[in-house]
């Protein structure tokens, strides 16, 4: 294996294939982040795996130059995890759809989170379900009108980010496809976490569920609606930075910064705690009543899956010496018969 | 208890050999029944019997005490010549309470012996067992040898004074009836006394305990007048070797594992926990110093995908199941027909349909495995014919799937997976040669580009530089392995696949005939049948009948020269534990009529039922209605 840093650009991330997402996709902006950040990271392309389950954001695996699966609905996050688990040394990454890691691939995703296999989800987000021409998903907004649901739907939805965090998620952020500088940095932080990373992202489908995100993505309106986690930072926000978050009893609220509050009573962010709930509060942020949240809810370090699989098999091979078959074959209690028959 | 030198040379004990007998072990679930069978076992193999062996468990983990639902039995058969079943009907009952005597006397032979624990036989349980009156004072038991024991009292006596309470006194009772059977049969006692002080050797209480019972039984045999008689079944003339007592889900674990050293390919094993699967998950999860992975999953789907995932990898990607389980990873077998990745699917068949019957053997999984998949998604399928072939099958399923680049069905059940026989240990040597190399040429790979011979493509793994690729379940485009939705190209494809599975029957051991070459009847039979087939069809040529018998191991696709051996039979005969699906294949394949015979009871097929159905064929007017 090549020991010295390849040198890789974009280009090199770059498949052959013609991308036939929709024009005007939040799809392709994801791609191109992605594409850009995968050279920045030192690792020979060979080593990257791209899995994917169904719906528009599973042919990304089709569209980037590496070793990728595009399997079926659902259950990237077990195949991803076998190919973790057979070989550790790779760099997995899943792209997923709020469809296929929250309603057919609920059970697979937290429990891949819960694991703390180290693979990356890059769930795309576009509440809705695309490939299939329009139909709700469970990240759709209750009374949502779409084809299967006419007079709105009565379905609650997940927050993706809670699912994650209640499942265990060692690493947990939310980012926006258009928002390029600031998804590629959440993108190099999962790439340098131990263990899963889940990254939500938000993804306009202008096809089916167009302008989900304007209220937050609108050049006049994104200061007020966007809060940006930032590790060591108050939480402040707002188009002259005015508006802050401060902990009021258990809950958060928004206060306004120079009557009589000052940045020194916001929350200062921590993702690294080990108790989950500021994230979980963090989380709830959402609109009308308060930004929403991006950046990096959660990312602490525990023992990964595959190092304690590892660990383990270095301890039995230690303790037992390294299997044969002639061992294999000659376990369990044994009995010779001889030549005429009789046993000894 | 003390018995006079005189009253012991009053006792004449004769010593009567026996060329097999059957024993079964009866009891409540919480009674050690499966341990005690398993432990005679075990020690018969030692002393060089031939044997097999039949546990008969409730799916639930302790059904109500007493009840019939309740009952545990195992089976075992020691002979000594060479066997292939469990036996029909038992020529020794133990039973431990009034509710097993009930469920297993219809099986005993007449003028079998019945060992019951007498303490047991009470008003309470006789309502528990739904009995009206003592079966012990009816004289519904005249016509076998009845030997009544306190077994509980005499258990209690002898572990007075041990400090253990009742209750775990209690527990050490089905030692009692063992060292009895140990006496009668002339077995020694010391494999189950090293047994006992092993598996409590952090609580050498227990083991003592357990040993002073085992003995105390054996003793009351030697010391009481209540036998007259002692059995002896001596060593089988087995081929010489080193030999082990296997089980079928054991030798399915081993194999899988021989498979991965013969092939070079670290084994993965994706499974979630099911009847009668589960064994094989839990004897491979010890074996990670064979640098054996087993993920237990969160699901069935993910069990097998995970496999698929490490297939993709590189590995030996395995899965191990039952029908239910496998009905949910249809879906996933499906795309690694179309990604043709090399996977092993383990199917430990078990009643059916839905949940069934957890506990008992069937193999009416046939359909679903071959069928059970959307559109056209072609699979070889193998089915185990004993215990021990668990073994072999298991590494020609590796042969398979790695040669042609596909996933591979096995199929088990119940009856093989749980029932055990003496396994002749094979060489390192004798063992196939799969070693696998991943392919690493950079040079015009394409990953779809075909053996000439085989089809299979190539298994270009990641980590290797120059060979990125992308695989899926969409169709791919001939060679390139491109998304393709041209429509001759999807035809062409749908039929390189199955002409990919069907080029397997060249590459097969052709069906053998035992018996004449051709003539009035052929039996065949598949997976777990084998050992009633030859059974009965060895007992109808000692009557001069005109009876041939056959196996089949490979399902899919068949022998290349299945069809030429049905055509030089008058009649074939298929015994399956289903209502017909083989027999619905064969006439599908072959234009062939053939007569189904079904047995779907949860139990194996016996040597005299199958017996019995080729002298109605062969001599309708003595036996035909």
């Amino acid at each position: 294996m090549a020991t010295e840093t390849p040198t890789l650009s974009k280009k090199d991330f770059q498949s052959d294939q013609e991308v036939r997402w929709c024009p005007g996709c939040g799809d392709y902006a994801i791609l191109s982040a992605v594409q850009q950040v995968f050279p920045e990271l030192g690792i020979p392309r060979e080593r990257f795996v791209v899995v994917s389950g169904i719906g528009c954001s599973s042919r990304f695996p089709y569209y980037m130059n590496t070793f990728g699966f595009h399997s079926i609905h659902g259950r990237a996050p077990a195949v991803a995890t076998g190919i973790k688990l057979a070989r550790p040394e790779l760099e997995v990454w899943i792209a997923t759809g709020d469809g296929d890691a929250m309603s057919i691939g609920g059970n697979h995703f937290i429990h891949t989170l819960r694991r703390n296999v180290g693979v990356k989800v890059l769930m795309f987000n576009n509440r809705i379900y695309g490939l299939t021409k329009g139909q709700y998903s469970p990240t759709s907004e209750l009374g949502k009108k779409t084809k299967s649901t006419p007079m709105g739907s009565v379905d609650y939805p997940f927050n993706p980010l809670s699912l994650a965090l209640g499942s265990g998620a060692t690493f947990v952020a939310r980012t926006v496809d258009i928002f390029q500088a600031h998804q590629k940095e959440v993108l190099r932080q999962a790439a340098q976490h131990k263990g899963t990373a889940f990254v939500e992202i938000y993804q306009n489908c202008n096809i089916f569920n167009d302008k989900a995100y304007t209220y937050m993505t609108e050049k006049d309106v994104k200061d007020d609606n966007a809060l940006y986690l930032e590790q060591g930072k108050p939480l402040v926000f707002g188009k002259n930075k005015d508006k802050g978050i401060r902990m009021r009893g258990t809950q958060m609220e928004v206060i306004q910064l120079g009557e009589g509050f000052t940045a020194d009573d916001c929350v200062v962010w921590d993702a690294t705690l080990d108790n989950p709930a500021t994230a979980f509060l963090a989380a709830q942020l959402l609109p009308p009543d308060f930004p929403t949240a991006l950046g990096v809810f959660r990312n602490v370090t525990v023992p990964t899956y595959e190092d304690m699989l590892t660990d383990q098999i270095h301890h039995e091979t230690d303790r037992l010496g390294a299997g044969t078959l002639e061992k294999l074959l000659q376990g369990g209690d044994t009995w010779r018969v001889a030549e005429h028959g009789a046993a000894s | 208890m003390s018995t006079t030198v005189a009253e012991k040379e009053k006792r004449e004990i004769t010593l009567e050999k026996l060329d097999e007998v059957v024993i079964r072990f009866a009891g409540d679930s919480g009674d050690g029944m499966q341990l005690t069978g398993s432990q005679f076992t075990n020690t018969s193999a030692l002393f060089g019997n031939d044997l097999s062996t039949l546990p008969d468990y409730p799916a639930e983990i302790r059904a109500p005490a007493g009840t019939i639902p309740g009952v545990s039995a195992f089976q075992v058969r020691i002979a000594d010549y060479d066997i292939h079943t469990p036996g029909d009907a038992p020529d020794v009952l133990v039973a431990m309470n009034p509710a097993a005597l009930k469920k297993e006397l219809k099986d005993l032979k007449q003028n079998g012996v019945i060992i019951v624990n007498t303490d047991e036989f009470n008003q309470r349980n006789f309502i528990k067992a739904n009995i009206t009156g003592n079966p012990l004072e009816d004289h519904s038991l005249d016509a076998y040898r009845v030997f009544p024991v306190p077994l509980t009292t005499m258990t209690r006596r002898t572990l007075e004074g041990s400090g253990l309470d009742t209750k775990s006194m209690d527990r050490c009772k089905n030692m009692f009836a063992l060292g009895m059977c140990y006496w009668m049969f002339s077995r020694p006692l010391d494999n189950t006394v090293t047994f006992l002080t092993q598996q409590f050797a952090k609580k050498p209480h227990l083991a003592e305990a357990n040993i002073k019972v085992l003995k105390a039984g054996w003793n009351y045999c030697d010391i009481t007048e209540l036998f007259h008689e002692r059995y002896e079944v001596p060593a089988a003339d087995l081929e010489p070797g080193l030999y082990r007592n296997i089980t079928g889900n054991v030798a399915l674990a081993l194999g899988l594992i021989a498979a991965s050293r013969r092939s070079g390919l670290p084994l993965f094993l994706g499974a979630y926990p099911i009847t009668p699967a589960s064994d094989v998950l839990h004897e491979l999860s010890q074996y990670k110093n064979f640098g054996v992975t087993t993920f237990q999953a969160e699901d069935e789907i993910a069990a097998v995908c995970s496999a698929i995932g490490a297939s993709f990898g590189g590995a030996l990607g395995t899965t191990v199941s039952s029908g239910p389980g496998i009905a949910l990873k249809t879906e996933a077998m499906g795309l690694a027909v179309m990604v043709e990745l090399p996977l092993i699917v383990c199917d430990i068949q078990r009643g059916g349909p839905s949940t069934g019957l957890p506990t008992k053997t069937e193999q009416a999984d046939l359909f679903q495995v071959i069928f059970g998949r959307n559109s056209e998604a072609p699979m070889p399928v193998l089915a185990a014919s004993s215990p021990k072939d668990c073994f072999d099958i298991a590494l020609e399923a590796a042969r398979i799937a790695t040669k042609y680049m596909t996933p591979v069905v096995v199929l088990s059940d119940g009856y093989i997976a749980n029932g055990s026989e003496p396994w002749r240990l094979p060489t390192v040597e004798s063992l196939p040669d799969l070693r696998i190399e991943h392919h690493t040429k950079v040079e015009g790979f394409l990953p779809y580009q075909r053996h000439p011979e085989t089809l299979a493509r190539p298994w270009a793994i990641p980590g290797t530089p120059g060979l990125e690729h992308r695989i899926g379940g969409l169709e791919k485009e001939d060679v390139t392995g491109n998304v393709s939705y041209d429509p001759q190209n999807h035809d062409h494809m749908v039929r390189l696949r199955a002409e990919k599975v069907a080029r397997i029957a060249k590459d097969v051991p052709p069906v053998v005939v035992h018996g004449d070459e051709r003539g009035g009847l052929l039996v065949l039979g598949w997976g777990s049948t084998a050992g009633a087939v030859t059974g009965a069809v060895n007992a109808a040529r000692r009557k001069g009948l005109a009876v041939s018998r056959a196996h089949l191991r490979h399902l899919n696709p068949f022998p290349a020269n299945l069809g030429e051996v049905l055509s030089r039979f008058e009649k074939v005969l298929v015994p399956e534990m289903n209502l017909g699906q083989l027999a619905f294949l064969l006439r599908g394949h072959y234009l062939k009529d053939v007569i189904s015979y079904n047995k779907v009871q949860g139990l194996p097929f016996t040597r005299q039922q199958i017996l019995q159905k080729i002298l109605e064929i062969l001599e309708p007017n003595d036996h035909g209605h």
